[in-house]
């Protein structure tokens, strides 16, 4: 009994989720697209949820949703016309429909059989056998910051490649008109509260669901939601911190790395009785760094006053 | 177990599938990214529905771990195309606005 009904709430959601995507896919409309697309968001951080990944949830509603739906929105308004239009000939559609329907059955094939294989070799026992030593309980946090934290150094490194690359290209956005009372009056008590989530979902991802990414992306989605209540406010960054706090992430994890590498000969090899500190001190400065890559990448560009690392107003802009 | 896991994997190949036929048939770039990151979150489905292990059983944590990565990686690579496509907005314009002028 209890199966049908798990499974009747599973193909609610598969369908719910297919339809979103579909939907998203085919409007004609950029800006109902993205709302589609954050509503899509919203559903997959439930079957996160529902596939016992808490952390994912956590993360997709935050970011996949969020951060990402906010940095789609303000981008709509980079372009002219709204309206998507396709302009492929019938021959070219033909094609493609046919080459993804004949991916599709493949693809599914290939799964339905992997699915029924033997069940082979499960990461989860070894990882598990290896948990008292991490320094953390948090299965997902002892995997990216201890037995995989190659993986994560590399991935914050992504990151910073990705936000230099927003601030080479670009000047920030010009400064949108003052919000309404109202939105001010909800950031006022948004702000605060989202910023100690943000330092809780830090400290807890060490036995319980939660982490450096949801917490840095919870910052950003802080500095984010300031911006959007008073277009001004980047004015008052410090600039030189700025730069100082989009790179003490990768700083700290190559620092750590190498202390370890001095002490037990590999880098990154943490010893065992100071592992979970390390893992807090190097998620502590990734989360910074995290929220500032994401700050500026919805910003879109350099702020004002970038390349001279101060932001004096000069009678130019005033003026501009 | 595996009904659930079967289940939710065909969802992954189908979200691909919809993300790719999308991402080939539209030209704008928006439309085009937002078709892109549904591929993306058909990938990461099959990961997580991969990993599942039953109600009771504990699911499988560096999947987790590598698709938590690629949210976020995601994320990125998307702001990094929303910041190309911006400046080639801005070219195209100025390069419209010139020929305009020539034009007169």
């Amino acid at each position: 009994m209890i199966e049908i009904l798990w499974f009747l709430v599973d193909s609610m959601l598969v369908l719910l989720l297919l339809a979103l995507a579909w939907t998203t896919c085919s409007s004609r409309d950029v800006m109902r697209a993205v709302t589609l697309f954050i509503a899509m968001g919203l559903l997959l951080a439930i079957i996160w949820a529902r596939l016992k990944a808490p952390d994912l949830a956590l993360a997709e509603a935050i970011i996949g949703a969020g951060v990402s739906g906010a940095l789609l929105l303000s981008a709509i308004s980079d372009y002219p016309s709204t309206a998507i239009t396709s302009h492929r000939s019938p021959l070219m559609h033909g094609i493609i429909n046919t080459f993804t329907l004949a991916l599709t059955i493949l693809m599914s094939w290939a799964v339905w059989h992997g699915l029924n294989m033997s069940d082979g070799v499960r990461l989860s026992e070894q990882v598990s056998s290896q948990i008292p030593v991490s320094g953390v309980s948090n299965p997902v946090t002892a995997v990216l910051l201890n037995f995989r934290a190659y993986d994560t150094l590399l991935e914050l490194a992504v990151v910073l490649t990705a936000v230099l690359a927003v601030l080479i290209l670009n000047d920030k956005r010009a400064d949108s008109a003052a919000s309404s009372p109202l939105l001010r009056g909800m950031t006022r008590w948004l702000v605060p509260l989202l910023v100690v989530t943000s330092g809780y979902l830090l400290w807890v991802g060490a036995h319980a669901p939660g982490g450096a990414f949801q917490a840095g992306a919870m910052l950003a989605a802080a500095m984010i939601l300031l911006q959007l209540a008073y277009p001004s406010i980047h004015r008052g960054f410090n600039l030189y911190l700025l730069r100082v706090l989009l790179v003490a992430g990768i700083f700290t994890f190559v620092l750590v790395g190498l202390w370890m590498m001095s002490a037990n000969d590999d880098f990154l090899a943490y010893t065992p009785a100071w592992a979970g500190t390390l893992i807090l001190i190097i998620e502590t400065a990734a989360t910074i760094s995290i929220a500032a890559a994401l700050t500026l990448a919805y910003i879109g560009g350099r702020p004002t006053g970038w390349e001279t690392g101060d932001h004096v107003i000069t009678g130019k802009e005033d003026a501009g | 177990m595996i009904s659930t896991q079967l289940l939710y994997s065909l969802a992954g190949v189908g979200l691909f599938a919809i993300g790719l036929r999308a991402t080939l048939l539209h030209h704008l770039l928006l439309p085009r990214l937002l078709a892109l990151n549904v591929c993306g979150a058909g990938v990461f489905l099959i990961f997580i529905a991969v990993a599942y292990a039953g109600i009771e059983g504990m699911a499988d944590p560096v999947p987790h771990a590598l698709v938590l990565t690629g949210i976020v990686v995601a994320v990125s690579a998307t702001a990094m195309a929303l910041a190309l496509g911006r400046r080639l907005e801005s070219k195209e314009s100025e390069t419209m606005k010139s020929e305009a002028m020539k034009d007169e």
